[in-house]
C-alpha cells in the first residue's frame, strides 16, 4: 500500500465534520505554522517539499508563491482553483466532498504564508452540493476560531468565501477565473501581467488547484524535506488520480507518484484490470487535454522502460511517444473503442468551451469538430485526415491561452497514433457508424482497426 | 410552456437578505463580484430561466448595467435564456459518459419523452440537454437535475426515475 497524505482518512464516518476532523490530527498544520512558524518559513518549506500544481500545468508551487508581489499597503489573495472541468477529471470533487476542511485548513495556512486576508474557493457551479459542504465547513471554522480575526489567538486575521461559477470550462483558466470571480465573462487576460503581480481586483494573487492547497497540510505538519522523500525523482509527494473508462474499479485514488502505469490499470489495489477481461487499446493519462498513448506506449516508454505515473516518465519521449500527468484524468478504454469518435466528443467539447477570442481556437475548434463529424459519418476523405492535421498544427501556440494547445493535442496524437483507423472511417465510415455499440451489439468479433 | 408575464419580478425578503449577504463579500467597489451567484439565485427563484426583466432585476440591485448583466449571462452554460421545463435533465455526453453508454441513454428519454436534445416535453414537464463533463466520470454514465447528481445509470434505472418525476410533477432543485 503507497503512502496516502490525503486520503488517508477518507472513510472515517463523519470526517467531513470538524469535531472528526480535528479527532484525526486536523488543523494541527494551522496551530503549528501560526504558533511555530513565519510565513515565510512556510513558503520555504513548500519549496523545499517539491510540490508541483496539481490543476494540470505541474509549475513548482513554492516558487510561485515566492514570485508573489508584496507592495505596501496593497491587499493581497489566495484563489483556490475548484472548477474542475477537464474530462476525465473528479478528484477535487471527491476531496472537497468528503473531507472539506482539508481544503480549508490549507486556504487558512496558505493565506497566512502569502499574508492574504481573504481567500476565494472557486468552484464549477454545477458543483452546488458540494459548495454547500464546503460553506458549512467554512461555518465551524469560524465558529471555532480558525477564520476571522485573530485566528488561534496569534493575531493573523483571515475570510474565506465559496464562490461559484456557472459552466464554463474556460473558467479554469487561472485568468479566466479570475474574471469571472470579478462577475465579468470568463475571457483570459494576455500575460503578463501574471496573477501573481495583477490578479484579482488588480492585487497580487496566488491561484492554486484544490489538491495544491491541500497538500500544504501534510506538507507543514511532516516538513518539506520528508514530503520531498516520498514519490520519484521531481515528480514528489503523492497525486490523486481520477481513474474512468473501461476498468473494473473507477474511482479516486492517492498513489505515491512513480506507480508502474502497468500496475495501476491492473492491480487490485487501483483499476483492477479491464472490464470483461478485454484487452487494453488506449489510454488518455492526464484529462482530456493530453495526448492520447495507445497501449504499447503508455505501459512502457519508447525504450521500453516501464512508464511511470510521475510527471516525467509519462513525458518521456515528448509528444512523439509520451504524454503528460495533467490534471491526473485517466481514461482507459478496451478494444472495442472508435479512437474517431472518442476524439469526435473531445473536439465538440473544445469548441463548445472556447471562450471565442482568438480566431485560431473559435474557428480552428469549430473547424475539427465538423471535419471529425463528417468522417464520422462516412462522408470523409483522406484528405480531411490531412487537413484535420493542418488545422491542429495551426492552433498550437497562435493563441492567448492554453485551451488552443489543449484541443490541438488530442486530435494531433490520436492522428499520429491511430492514423490507419481514421483511414478505415474514410472507406467504410457510411456502414461502420458506432463502432462501439454496433460490435457489441452483434456479438461481432474485434474489427479490423481497432 | 406557460409563463406568467404579470408575475411580479421581486426577490422574497428572505432571499433578498441572501443575496444582501454575498453582495457584502467582496471590498468596496467590486459588488459586481456578486454577479454569479445573484444570477443563480434569480434563475432558481424564476421558474428556471433568466428573462430580460429578470436580468434588469438584478442590474438594479447590484447597481451595474443591464448589458453587463446580458453578457454575462449569456456567457455561462448553465443560464438559460429561454424558458425550460419545469425539471431540466442534463445528461453529460462527453468521452467517459460516452464510452460508459451515454449515447443510449440520451436515446432513450428521447423515446421515452418523444422529445429531442434540446426540447421540452409537450406539457412544459421535461426538458433534455446534452452537457459537457460534469466530474462524475469514474460513475459514468450520468446526468444532472438541478443540483441533484444520478450516477451509475442504467436504462432501468433512468425509466423508473422518469417515471416517478412525470407522476410527482418534479421541479428541478437548485440549493
Ligand atoms: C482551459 C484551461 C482549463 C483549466 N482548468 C483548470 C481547472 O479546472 N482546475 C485547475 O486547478 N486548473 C485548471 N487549469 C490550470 C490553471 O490555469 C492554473 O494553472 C492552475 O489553477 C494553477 O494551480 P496549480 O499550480 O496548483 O496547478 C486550466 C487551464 C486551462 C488553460
Ligand atoms: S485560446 Fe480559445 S479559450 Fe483561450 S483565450 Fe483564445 S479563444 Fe479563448
Ligand atoms: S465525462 Fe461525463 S462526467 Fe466526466
Amino acid at each position: 500500500m503507497g503512502k496516502k497524505l490525503l486520503l488517508e482518512h477518507i472513510d472515517v464516518p463523519g470526517i467531513n465534520t470538524l469535531s472528526v476532523y480535528r479527532s484525526k490530527g486536523g488543523y494541527t498544520a494551522l496551530d503549528k505554522a501560526l504558533k511555530t512558524m513565519t510565513p515565510d518559513a512556510v513558503v520555504e518549506e513548500v519549496k523545499t517539499s517539491g510540490l508541483r500544481g496539481r490543476g494540470g500545468a505541474g509549475f513548482p508551487t513554492g516558487m510561485k508563491w515566492s514570485f508573489l508581489a508584496k507592495p505596501e499597503g496593497v491587499p493581497r489573495y489566495v484563489v483556490c482553483n475548484a472548477d474542475e472541468s477537464e474530462p476525465g477529471t473528479f478528484k477535487d470533487r471527491y476531496l472537497m466532498e468528503k473531507i472539506p476542511h482539508l481544503l480549508i485548513e490549507g486556504m487558512i495556512v496558505s493565506g497566512f504564508a502569502l499574508g492574504a486576508k481573504s481567500s476565494y474557493i472557486y468552484i464549477r457551479g454545477e458543483y452546488f452540493y458540494v459548495a454547500r459542504i464546503l460553506e458549512q465547513a467554512i461555518a465551524e471554522a469560524y465558529e471555532a476560531g480558525l477564520l476571522g480575526k485573530n485566528i488561534l489567538n496569534s493575531g493573523f486575521d483571515h475570510d474565506c468565501y465559496v464562490q461559484v461559477g456557472a459552466g464554463a470550462y474556460i473558467c479554469g483558466e487561472e485568468t479566466a477565473l479570475l474574471e469571472s470571480l470579478e462577475g465579468k465573462r470568463g475571457n483570459p487576460r494576455i500575460k503578463p501581467p501574471f496573477p501573481a503581480v495583477a490578479g484579482l481586483y488588480g492585487c497580487p494573487t496566488v491561484v492554486n488547484n484544490v489538491e495544491t492547497i491541500a497538500a500544504v497540510v501534510p506538507i507543514v505538519n511532516m516538513g518539506g524535506a520528508a514530503y520531498a522523500g516520498i514519490g520519484v525523482g521531481k515528480s514528489t509527494g503523492t497525486k490523486l488520480i481520477s481513474a474512468s473508462g473501461h476498468i473494473n474499479k473507477p474511482g479516486v485514488y492517492e498513489i505515491e507518484l512513480g506507480v508502474p502505469v502497468e500496475e495501476f490499470i491492473y492491480s487490485d489495489e487501483y483499476c483492477g484490470g479491464i472490464k470483461g477481461d478485454r484487452k487494453l487499446k488506449a489510454v488518455v493519462a492526464g484529462g482530456s487535454s493530453v495526448p492520447i498513448l495507445p497501449a504499447d506506449l503508455i505501459l512502457k516508454t519508447a525504450n521500453g522502460e516501464p512508464r511511470l505515473m510521475s510527471y516525467e516518465s509519462l513525458a518521456d519521449g515528448g509528444f512523439a511517444s509520451g504524454t503528460m500527468l495533467g490534471s491526473g484524468g485517466f481514461i482507459v478504454m478496451d478494444e472495442s473503442t472508435s479512437i474517431v469518435k472518442n476524439l469526435y466528443t473531445f473536439t465538440r467539447f473544445y469548441h463548445h468551451e472556447s471562450c471565442g477570442q482568438c480566431s485560431p481556437c473559435r474557428e480552428g475548434t469549430g473547424w475539427m469538430e465538423k471535419i471529425l463529424h463528417k468522417i464520422l459519418h462516412g462522408h470523409g476523405s483522406i484528405s480531411d485526415v490531412d487537413l484535420l492535421w493542418d488545422i491542429q498544427s495551426k492552433i498550437e501556440g497562435k493563441t492567448i491561452c492554453p485551451l488552443g494547445d489543449a484541443a490541438a493535442w488530442p486530435v494531433a496524437s490520436a492522428i499520429r497514433h491511430f492514423r490507419g483507423e481514421f483511414e478505415e472511417f474514410v472507406r467504410n465510415g457510411h456502414s461502420i457508424k458506432d463502432v462501439r455499440h454496433y460490435y457489441r451489439l452483434n456479438g461481432l468479433p474485434e474489427p479490423a482497426y481497432s | 410552456m406557460q409563463i406568467d408575464q404579470k408575475r411580479e419580478i421581486r426577490f422574497s425578503d428572505e432571499t433578498m437578505a441572501t443575496v444582501q449577504k454575498i453582495i457584502k463579500r467582496y471590498p468596496e467597489g467590486r459588488q459586481k463580484s456578486a454577479l454569479i451567484p445573484v444570477l443563480h439565485i434569480a434563475q432558481a427563484e424564476f421558474d428556471g430561466w433568466l428573462s430580460p426583466a429578470v436580468m434588469d432585476y438584478v442590474a438594479s440591485i447590484i447597481g451595474i448595467q443591464s448589458i453587463e448583466v446580458y453578457e454575462v449571462a449569456s456567457f455561462y452554460s448553465m443560464f438559460n435564456m429561454k424558458p425550460v421545463g419545469k425539471c431540466l435533465i442534463e445528461v453529460c455526453r462527453t468521452s467517459s459518459c460516452w464510452l460508459m453508454g451515454a449515447e443510449d441513454v440520451v436515446k432513450h428519454i428521447e423515446n421515452k419523452l418523444k422529445i429531442k436534445d434540446g426540447e421540452t416535453s409537450a406539457d412544459g414537464q421535461f426538458t433534455l440537454k446534452t452537457v459537457e463533463c460534469l466530474g462524475s466520470c469514474g460513475t459514468a454514465p450520468m446526468m444532472q437535475v438541478g443540483a441533484d447528481y444520478y450516477e451509475n445509470l442504467t436504462l432501468e434505472k433512468v425509466d423508473s426515475l422518469l417515471d416517478q418525476w412525470k407522476v410527482e410533477g418534479k421541479r428541478s432543485r437548485y440549493c
